[in-house]
C-alpha cells in the first residue's frame, strides 16, 4: 500500500503550482530601484592580443553610465579554481589568471573584452557597438592533442605550455596494468570521444549586483545552485568583501546541470560596478551568450582498453584521456576529469588492475567544467562501450560478460581509491530485464525487420559516486572547500517548522520532499514545515546542490538538526508531563510517557518552549531551534542497469529510440514520484547527448553550434516513454536517511545503452561497425554504414571540428 | 572555406587588368557595397551592407589589392567588422590568362566569418560566400563586356558593338 505521507510517499511537488502558474520569483524578476542594466563586449576571435580599446565614443552615448574595461579591474582579483589537482610529476597544475574583464588577451569567443553600463539594456547594448577595439589575431589553439604538441601557441604566455596536468591514477599500478595488458588473453581496445555539450538550462544566467552607500553592504542576485560558494569565492578572492558585508541570493533557479555551480566573472562585475556607479547593476544573459560564457560539458577524448583472462574475467584496465579545460579553469575543472572520473573506472566491475591517465589541456575554447555527471558520464561511457565490444570480439552475450564480472560482495574496495558500500548489481540487472522484457526483444526486432528497419538492443550497467563528499578525503585530492553540509531546524512557537538549508533546488523538489522528512520524523503534516534555501542572509554556511547530494548531504544535515531538536523537545514534554526525558515516546505529533496513557502535544511543547512559563529553564534554555553541520563518511554508490532499443533506419541511417528501461538502486527513496522524474530528466539529457547534442568549434576557434538552429536539445518527439523503476534498494549505510541520490543517473547510464543498441542494431544489418562517436546523427550513422566516415574519426584531430560526421 | 572558379571574359587583358584596379568597378562589383574610398595603392575604406543568414549587417572595414604582377595576377582582400554580428574575411587569388575569346580569370577564393556570423551563420557560410563570389564576377564581367541579356544587344550595336560601361569608358 503506498504511503500517502512522509518518507515514501509522492505527494506532488507544492513548488509546481508556482512555477507553472508564472509565480515562480526568478533573478531576472529581481528589479532593484534605479537599476542599470550591462552588455558585455565579448570577443569575436577565438586568440587575440587586444591592442587598443577606445569606449569615448561609446561612453558619450545616450544613457551610458560608464564603460569598463579590463583596466578598471587590475586591482581586482582572479576568478578562482576551486580545486587543486597533482600531476604525475608531483607538481601543481598549471593554474592561469582569469579576469573579470579582458586583460591585454582575449582568449575564446566570447570572452569579455568591456562592459557598457546604462540607463537601458538596449543604450548599453548600442554603446556596446560603439566602442573601438583592435584585436591582433593570434592562432588558435582547438585540437587538444596539437595544444600539447611542441611549438603549439600558448592560450596563456606566462605557463609553460597548454598542459594543465598530466595526472597518473594510480601511479603504483602502473607497471602492474602495463603487464597484466601485455599477458593477457584478449585485450578489447576503443578509441572514443565524449562530445562536448552545452548544458543550456532553461533560465539563462541571470545577476543584479545591488550596494548600499549608507551601509557598505553588497548584495548579488544570481542564478546560483550555491550561493554560500559564491559568496566565498567571489568576496574572498575576487572582490576583497568580508562575507559578513556581502550577501548573495539565489531565488528560484530555472536548471542549473552543473553550470550554474561555479562563479562566473558576470556576477563578479555586477557586484563590483554596484559600487563604481552607485546603482545597482543588472545583467540578463542572451541564448546566444549562454552558449558562449556558460561552462561547457564534457569534451574528452579517450583510448581504453580492456584486458581479459582465457575465462572472461576481467583483469585490467588502462585508458588514456585527453580533457578539454577551454581558455581558463572554471571553478570545478580541473576535478572532473580526474577525481570524479577516474575513481569511477571500475565500474560494477571485479577489475583487480587499473590505471588512468588523463592529459588536461587548455584551449582557446569556453572553459569546460562539470556537467550532469561530471567525470562519471565519461568513465560510465567508455567502459560500458569497450565491454560491449569486448563481448562482440569474443561472440559471448554482453549482459552475461558483464554479470561474469559483478562484484558481488561489499563494502568493496576497488583499486582506484574507492569503497563501494553497498549495491546489488545482480538484482538491478534482473530487474531491467524484467521491465524491459529482454525475453521479447527478439520478437520486437523481427518486427522491425519486417518494416524493413534494424533493430538493436544496447543494455549497460552504471556505478556512481555522489553524495559529495567527504571532506577530509577531497581535501588530501586537492578540494580548496569543505563539502559537509547544514541545515537549521527553526520550530515555531506554534508547531509550524522553518527548515533552513544550505542545499538549494534548481528544480529537484527540495520544498516537497524535505518536509517529507521531517514530517516523518515527528509526525506532523507536511504542510506545517517550510523550507527556506538560496539566501546567505537567512542560511547557514552551506555548500549547495550538485553531485547528486542535496538528500544525502543536506538531508541528513537536516535529520540530525532535527534529531537535536526532538531530543530537546522531549525534555520539555518530560517536564510538562512530570516524567523523565528517558521514557518519553514521540509518535504521530504527540509526545507520550512510555507505557502510560499520557501525552502531551507537538503544538503544547512548541508552545511552551517560546512561552516558558511551565519550563525547567534552569536546565535548558527556551526557543526551539537547532543547527548541524553534517558531513559524509564516505560518497554513496548509486547503481543501475538500462537497456535502449533503437531502429535504425538503412536507408537514411536515422536512429529512433523504441523502448528505455532503466532499473536503478538508490538506497531509499524519499518521493519515488520526483525521483522518477529525475531519472526521466536525466535519461533525456543523456538520449541528447547520444544522439543529438554536439559542440561545434571549427579549426579558428569559431563557436559554430551557438543557437537552437545549430545546437539539437532533445525534444518530446525524440523520446519514447520510459520505464523506471527503483525498487531495487540498498540503502546507503553510513547516512542517516539510507539514500543514495539520484540527481545525475539518467545522464551517466543512457549515452552507453543508446550507442550500444545502435551499434547492435548496424550488426544486425550486416554492417559490423566497432563505434561511432556521438551524437550518432543520421548523418554519422549513415557514413559508418557506407564506410564513409571522415578521416580522423574518434580521435583529437578528428574531434576538433566537431560539425564534421 | 575555398571554393575555386573560373570565369571567361570578351575582352582583352590589359583591358580586364585595368577594370580590377578601377574604384568604380571595384565598387559596383562588390555585393553590397554602399561606399569605397581610397586607392589601390592606399587600399579602400569600404562599407558593405549584408545579410549572412538570419543575420543583416553594416559592415566597415578595408579592401586591399596586393601581389600585383600586371596583367597576369593579383590578390583583393577584404576584412570587415559588423559590429554585434561579427566580422568577415575574404580574400581571391585572381589570374589573368589570355584565350581566344578574351581572357580567362581563375579564382581562388577564402572566406572567414566570426562571431554572431559563424554562430547562427556557419551552416549558410559556404553558399554565402559562393554567392559573394559568383556575384562579384558576374558584375565584374557585365561591367567590363556588358549585360548577358541578348534584349539589350541591338541597343549595344547601335552605340558601336556590345560593350560594358567600363569597355566603353576605356575605349572612348
Amino acid at each position: 500500500m503506498p504511503k500517502d505521507t512522509g518518507i515514501g510517499a509522492s505527494p506532488k511537488r507544492r513548488e509546481d503550482v508556482r512555477f507553472l502558474t508564472g509565480d515562480g520569483n526568478y533573478t531576472d524578476d529581481i528589479n532593484v530601484h534605479g537599476q542599470a542594466y550591462v552588455h558585455f563586449l565579448r570577443s569575436d576571435v577565438a586568440h587575440g592580443r587586444i591592442t587598443s580599446i577606445d569606449t569615448a565614443e561609446a561612453g558619450a552615448m545616450p544613457g551610458v553610465v560608464r564603460v569598463f574595461t579590463g583596466k578598471d579591474f587590475e586591482g581586482v582579483g582572479s576568478i578562482p579554481c576551486g580545486w587543486q589537482v597533482t600531476g604525475r610529476d608531483g607538481k601543481p597544475m598549471q593554474e592561469p589568471a582569469h579576469p573579470v574583464l579582458a586583460q591585454g588577451k582575449v582568449r575564446h569567443v566570447g570572452d569579455p573584452i568591456a562592459a557598457v553600463v546604462a540607463d537601458t539594456p538596449a543604450q548599453a547594448r548600442d554603446a556596446a557597438e560603439a566602442i573601438m577595439v583592435d584585436i591582433e589575431d593570434l592562432p588558435a589553439v582547438v585540437d587538444m592533442k596539437a595544444a600539447v604538441a611542441d611549438g603549439a601557441t600558448k592560450v596563456h604566455d606566462d605557463l609553460e605550455n597548454n598542459l594543465c596536468y598530466d595526472w597518473g591514477f594510480v601511479e603504483d599500478n602502473r607497471d602492474a596494468v602495463d603487464k597484466a595488458i601485455k599477458d593477457a588473453a584478449h585485450v578489447t581496445t576503443l578509441e572514443l570521444v565524449n562530445n562536448r555539450l552545452v548544458a543550456n538550462p532553461m533560465e539563462p544566467r541571470v545577476a543584479v549586483g545591488v550596494w548600499e552607500k549608507g551601509t557598505d553592504n553588497y548584495t548579488l542576485y544570481t542564478t546560483s545552485q550555491n550561493p554560500h560558494v559564491i559568496r566565498l569565492l567571489m568576496g574572498a578572492f575576487v572582490l576583497g568583501i568580508p562575507e559578513h558585508k556581502l550577501r548573495v541570493v539565489a531565488p528560484d533557479v530555472g536548471g542549473g546541470f552543473g553550470t550554474k555551480i561555479f562563479h562566473y566573472a558576470e556576477e563578479a562585475f555586477c557586484t563590483f560596478a554596484a559600487k563604481a556607479c552607485r546603482r545597482p547593476v543588472k545583467w540578463t544573459a542572451s541564448r546566444s551568450e549562454a552558449f558562449m560564457s556558460d561552462a561547457h560539458g564534457r569534451d574528452h577524448v579517450t583510448k581504453i582498453e580492456l584486458a581479459l583472462d582465457a575465462d572472461h574475467n576481467f583483469t585490467a584496465v588502462r585508458t588514456e584521456t585527453y580533457a578539454n579545460m577551454g581558455a581558463y579553469l572554471s571553478t570545478f575543472a580541473p576535478s572532473v576529469p580526474t577525481w570524479l572520473h577516474g575513481t569511477l573506472m571500475a565500474g560494477n566491475y571485479r577489475t583487480p588492475l587499473i590505471y588512468v591517465n588523463v592529459k588536461a589541456v587548455f584551449t582557446n575554447t569556453v572553459p569546460v567544467d562539470a556537467y550532469r555527471g561530471a567525470g562519471r558520464p565519461e568513465a560510465t561511457f567508455q567502459l560500458e562501450r569497450v565491454i560491449d565490444k569486448a563481448a562482440r570480439e569474443l561472440g559471448v552475450d554482453p549482459i552475461e560478460l558483464r554479470r561474469k564480472n559483478f562484484i558481488t560482495e561489499f563494502p568493496y574496495a576497488t583499486p582506484v581509491a574507492v569503497e563501494y558500500d553497498t549495491g546489488d548489481y545482480p538484482a538491478t540487472m534482473d530487474k531491467l530485464s524484467e521491465i524491459a522484457d529482454l525475453s521479447g526483444f527478439d520478437a520486437r526486432r523481427k518486427e522491425s525487420e519486417a518494416k524493413g528497419k534494424w533493430r538493436g538492443l544496447g543494455v549497460n550497467c552504471y556505478i556512481e559516486a555522489c553524495g559529495i563528499a567527504p571532506s577530509n578525503l577531497v581535501g588530501q585530492l586537492g578540494a580548496r572547500a569543505g563539502l559537509y553540509e547544514s541545515a537549521t531546524v527553526r520550530v515555531n512557537a506554534t508547531g509550524g517548522i522553518t527548515v533552513m538549508t544550505g542545499s538549494h533546488s534548481h528544480g529537484q523538489g527540495h520544498e516537497t520532499s524535505f518536509p517529507q522528512v521531517i514530517a516523518e520524523m515527528i509526525g506532523i503534516d507536511e504542510s506545517m514545515v517550510e523550507i527556506v534555501h538560496g539566501d546567505t542572509a537567512n542560511t547557514p554556511m552551506g555548500m549547495g546542490t550538485y553531485g547528486s547530494r542535496s538528500i544525502a548531504v543536506g538531508g541528513s544535515a537536516m535529520v540530525r538538526a532535527a534529531e537535536k531538536v526532538v531530543n530537546k523537545a522531549k525534555k520539555i514534554a518530560a517536564h510538562l508531563l512530570e516524567a523523565s526525558d528517558s521514557d518519553i515516546e514521540l509518535k504521530e505529533g504527540k509526545f507520550s510517557v512510555a507505557g502510560t496513557d499520557k501525552s502531551v502535544a507537538w503544538g503544547d511543547v512548541t508552545l511552551a518552549a517560546y512561552v516558558p512559563h511551565n519550563y525547567p529553564l534552569e536546565d535548558i534554555e527556551p526557543g526551539l531551534e537547532e543547527t548541524a553541520f553534517y558531513d559524509p563518511a564516505n560518497f554513496t554508490y548509486p547503481s543501475g542497469a538500462y537497456a535502449c532499443e533503437v531502429e535504425v533506419d538503412p536507408e537514411t541511417g536515422q536512429v529512433t529510440i523504441e523502448r528505455f528501461a532503466a532499473a536503478d538502486d538508490f538506497g531509499n527513496v524519499i518521493n519515488p514520484m520526483i525521483v522518477s522524474g529525475q531519472v526521466h530528466g536525466g535519461i533525456a539529457q543523456g538520449v541528447g547527448q547520444a544522439l543529438l547534442e554536439n559542440c561545434s568549434y571549427d579549426s579558428e576557434g569559431q563557436l559554430l553550434s551557438a543557437s537552437y538552429m545549430d545546437y539539437a536539445m532533445p525534444r518530446a518527439a525524440d523520446l519514447p516513454m520510459f520505464t523506471v523503476d527503483h525498487s531495487c534498494q540498498t540503502p546507503c549505510t553510513h547516512n542517516p536517511l539510507g539514500v543514495k541520490g539520484c540527481g545525475e543517473a539518467g545522464a551517466i547510464g543512457s549515452p552507453p545503452s543508446v550507442v550500444n543498441a545502435v551499434i547492435d542494431a548496424l550488426h544486425s544489418g550486416g554492417c559490423k561497425i566497432d563505434h561511432i562517436d556521438m551524437p550518432l546523427t543520421p548523418s554519422r550513422v549513415w557514413a559508418a554504414m557506407t564506410g564513409a566516415a571522415a578521416a580522423g574519426h574518434g580521435t583529437a584531430e578528428g574531434r576538433s571540428v566537431g560539425g564534421e560526421v | 572555406m575555398e571554393l575555386k572558379d573560373s570565369r571567361e571574359v570578351a575582352a582583352e587583358r590589359p583591358v580586364v587588368w585595368a577594370a580590377i584596379l578601377d574604384p568604380e568597378v571595384l565598387k559596383a562589383c562588390i555585393p553590397g557595397c554602399t561606399e569605397l574610398e581610397g586607392s589601390v595603392e592606399e587600399g579602400y575604406a569600404a562599407t558593405v551592407v549584408q545579410k549572412v543568414g538570419p543575420v543583416k549587417a553594416t559592415f566597415k572595414g578595408t579592401v586591399t589589392i596586393s601581389d600585383m604582377v600586371e596583367p597576369t595576377s593579383l590578390t583583393i582582400t577584404g576584412e570587415g567588422k559588423g559590429g554585434a554580428a561579427g566580422f568577415a574575411k575574404g580574400g581571391a587569388d585572381v589570374t589573368l590568362t589570355e584565350t581566344d575569346g578574351g581572357t580567362r580569370l581563375d579564382y581562388d577564393v577564402e572566406a572567414k566569418v566570426g562571431g554572431k556570423l559563424a554562430q547562427l551563420g556557419s551552416r549558410v557560410i559556404d553558399g554565402f560566400a559562393k554567392k559573394m563570389a559568383d556575384q562579384f564576377f558576374t558584375r565584374f564581367q557585365e561591367a567590363v563586356e556588358g549585360p548577358a541579356d541578348p534584349d539589350e544587344a541591338p541597343e549595344a550595336e547601335e552605340t558601336g558593338g556590345k560593350k560594358g560601361w567600363f569597355k566603353r569608358l576605356v575605349k572612348n
